[in-house]
């Protein structure tokens, strides 16, 4: 009963969809305001149903209500509370569910806090918003129903793949999805602004705090996923340049891109024809990221919930999503007016400067995922494009880019002075390169490769804080002053600060850890005992531990350094009870310096078992790193002048009276 | 700055990265491209030697073993036609199972042995690379669908 709910919800909201997706978009053009005010109540309304529908899913799920197919293969009664809760986007119907529901929130989210749009621009971007979801509507219910029955209910399901049944793995999903989906928002703004032909800055302060926001949310998402491959999978690496990683890493670039460009449209009212161009692409990635994901159509180490079969359907909404907003935007992007001019050294010149790396970074990044499906449709050879294509390819075009992340801020808008702002950033350069020399001088094992990623990541920390201190005129006023001046920055500077320094600290961790790590493969008996990184690791031996839905063998060895008793690590082998299906858990302790990394292998037979050990230095500076990225972005987000729907369409003001330079006035 | 000198620099720079990226890539596809080969493929006379490769079928019945030292192992893949014996020394995957399905990187020595460097995880014990199922079909074995 619950499940039919849920399916005639589904099918309501795909009424709902095709109403809000056609009459505010006639009613906009036709200016009937009775025609426009359908918009938010369809909005709220479609809202609703899907979040019945995956209520009633949830409730299946829940109550193991193995009558529904979805549940069957996917759930199991002995899975913990929390996994059956998130084995509801574990497989392909319920994961499909879950982008409808953030679509459809993020819909009502315009309804609800757009109230100071225009109501014409309002209903346009409603009206796509709509459509979308009626293409992903039509989608799960023609090709993925979650509610489909099936006549002679199993007494157990199949239960949920365990690698699954990991807290940080359980959050990737959603959160993916909210950074996914959230650049919808800055797609459905770019085609309603073709349509109604007219790109302002108001128009960039809508879309800056959507855009901010997915990509705030796909930041977690794509940290958690590849920090639960680090201690999930046991095989110590954290990014595997898969076809389904770049899925999700290529709309992040993009968005990236996006983020810096709209920038540049709120404040000098120019670069518009190419913003619309990169909300539209952002989002058209997203699509295809979701596409290669869903299909299956990309050989690929993540093969949760695929089939090949509703790969056709994906496809052709992507060619009909993306060729027609392409199609509009070549015939109304010309007839957008471009703003003010500007010198190639200056704010805008920089931000151009990072959206062409970028845009050529995604480029190479979509090639490389692309290349072996095309290569395989056009002369059937078979080929991978692994980490060493990536690496050669896509480092040489950040290093520029990190590089002058940290210029970028220093100059003022429209006319700068590079010699100048090295000048104010001499400090920082010398710091920035003085660290990495010692570091390459004294430390050995080091590379040049490991020497400038150093250099560039102690560059973007120091840098911005640099340009910070600078701001705030520390050292060159008094303390209080400064103090003062710091918590009167507009919220979105320090959101900057923290962001770039945060992917600089990622930088630093990454190479460290990479360049210095240390691995250890061995058969171990019962008392033999391994030094690594200056940590002696004892074999204590293997015991069976039973879980809640598995068996495990745990090994136990204990560690000392220096004589002294220090901890115990505890990697396991699981085999979960309704698969089979093995699964390693790899024993990690964090230090100061750095994680201490088991994990075990298979029995030899002889009583001897496969060891393998990692010491890998300044690693979890690249989680702090990551997080602080994200909170950078939070914090930009309570910006009085980012806030959801905040900013009023400015009266007409003529471009030349652009807000005042943020850095060289304050 | 007019107009047109800044929409010159934007072209300029735009074709000065794409061409950079452009010879990055195919510097890049010239060394990194591992091709994919059925063991059918790899017993055949005009396989060209010495490139590394992923080798792809099924883990032969009763063919893993593993040497004295616990970490080095034997197996054979199997497209049911033809079989390539296989050496690799570490830890494998958790699913890692014979008569399942595998994928191994590395190189074929001078005696027929194919060194692998990395033996390839999947995530689902139920899943069968697409790679493997289509030289499985290639080789008129597949039993699937």
């Amino acid at each position: 009963m619950v499940a039919e709910l849920g399916h005639f919800a589904l099918i309501l909201a795909l009424v709902m969809a095709v109403v809000q997706g056609t009459i505010p978009l006639i009613g906009a053009q036709t200016r009937s305001a009775a025609w426009i005010a359908v918009a938010r109540p369809a909005a709220n309304a479609q809202f609703a149903f899907v979040a019945i529908a995956f209520a009633a899913l949830t409730y299946s799920f829940v109550v193991s209500d193995f009558s529904v197919l979805t549940v069957a293969k996917n759930s199991h009664t002995l899975k913990p509370l929390m996994y059956k809760i998130t084995g509801v986007w574990g497989n392909h119907e319920g994961s499909l569910l879950l982008w409808i529901l953030i679509l459809t929130l993020f819909g009502a989210a315009v309804a609800w806090f757009g109230t100071n749009l225009p109501p014409g621009l309002r209903a346009r971007v409603l009206a796509v918003q709509a459509l979308i979801g009626v293409g992903f509507l039509s989608f799960i219910l023609l090709t993925s129903n979650p509610f489909e029955r099936i006549l002679e209910a199993p007494f157990e399901g199949n239960g949920l793949n365990p690698l699954l049944q990991d807290p940080g793995l359980a959050f990737h999903p959603p959160f993916l999805y909210l950074g996914y989906v959230g650049f919808s928002m800055a797609f459905s703004f770019a085609v309603a602004a073709l349509i109604e032909g007219r790109v302002d800055p108001a128009w960039a302060r809508w879309v800056r705090p959507w855009t901010l926001a997915a990509w705030t949310f796909l930041t977690v998402g794509i940290v958690l996923g590849s920090w639960w491959a680090y201690y999930e999978l046991g095989w110590g690496g954290f990014w595997f340049w898969d076809p389904v990683e770049n899925a999700s890493f290529m709309p992040w670039l993009a968005g990236t891109a996006l983020l810096h460009s709209a920038i540049v449209v709120e404040r000098r009212d120019t670069l518009k024809s190419w913003t619309i161009l990169l909300a539209i692409l952002t989002f058209s990635l997203s699509l295809l990221g979701t596409f290669i994901v869903r299909s299956g159509i990309l050989t690929s180490v993540h093969a949760f919930a695929t089939d090949p079969e509703r790969g056709y359907f994906i496809l052709g909404f992507l060619v009909l999503v993306i060729g027609g907003s392409l199609i509009l935007y070549a015939v109304r992007a010309p007839a957008l007016k471009s703003g003010g001019v500007f010198a190639p050294i200056s704010r805008e010149g920089a931000l151009v400067l990072n959206n062409l790396l970028l845009a050529t970074a995604t480029a190479t990044v979509l090639l490389g995922t692309l290349y072996p499906l095309l290569l395989d449709l056009f002369t059937g050879k078979k080929v991978s494009v692994g980490a060493p294509f990536f690496e050669a390819t896509f480092f040489p075009i950040m290093a520029p880019l990190l590089a002058a992340a940290v210029f970028g801020p220093m100059l003022p808008w429209k006319r700068g002075d590079l010699m100048g702002a090295f000048q104010r950033l001499r400090v920082a350069f010398f710091l920035s390169g003085g660290i990495a020399l010692a570091v390459w001088a004294f430390v050995s094992g080091g590379t040049w490769l490991s020497t400038l990623g150093i250099a560039l990541g102690a560059w973007l920390v120091a840098g911005s804080f640099a340009s910070l201190a600078e701001r705030i005129k520390l050292l060159r006023a008094p303390l209080a002053d400064s103090l003062r001046r710091a918590i009167h920055l507009p919220r979105s500077a320090w959101g900057m600060t923290l962001a770039h320094a945060g992917l600089g600290l990622f930088l630093l961790g990454g190479t460290i850890m990479l360049t210095w790590q240390t691995e250890s493969i061995q058969v171990m008996r019962p008392g033999e005992v391994i030094t690594v990184a200056g940590y002696e690791l004892t074999f204590q031996g293997v015991g069976d531990v039973p879980g809640p839905n598995y068996m495990a063998e745990r090994a136990l060895f204990s560690v000392s350094r220096d004589g002294e008793a220090f901890t115990n690590l505890l990697p396991e082998k699981r085999a979960y009870v309704s698969s089979g299906m093995p699964t390693t858990e790899a024993g990690i302790k964090a230090t100061w310096a750095g994680d201490l990394y088991a994990v075990i292998g298979d029995a030899d037979g002889t009583g001897g078992w496969a060891t393998r050990f990692f010491f890998k230095p300044f690693v979890h500076w690249m989680w702090i790193g990551a997080s602080v990225m994200v909170l950078g972005g939070v914090i930009s987000l309570t910006d009085r002048r980012h806030r959801v729907g905040a900013p009023a369409r400015r009266r007409k003001s003529a471009t030349g009276a652009a807000p005042a330079p943020q850095m060289a006035g304050e | 700055m007019t107009r047109k000198r800044q929409r010159m620099i934007f072209v300029v720079t735009g074709l000065i990265s794409l061409g950079v990226a452009t010879g990055l890539v195919l510097l890049a596809l010239g060394d990194n491209l591992v091709f994919f080969h059925g063991p059918s493929e790899v017993v055949s006379e005009e396989f060209p030697p010495q490139r590394r490769f992923r080798l792809g079928g099924l883990v032969e019945e009763g063919s893993v073993k593993r040497n004295e030292d616990g970490l080095t192992v034997e197996f054979v893949v199997t497209d049911l036609v033809n079989v390539v014996p296989v050496t690799f020394t570490g830890i494998l995957p958790d699913l890692f199972r014979e008569g399942q399905g595998v994928v191994a990187e590395g190189r074929l020595g001078a005696d027929g042995v194919f060194v692998a460097t990395e033996v390839l995880a999947k995530h689902d014990e139920t899943y069968i690379p697409a790679d493997v199922v289509d030289a499985l079909k290639a080789a008129g074995q597949w039993q699937g669908d």
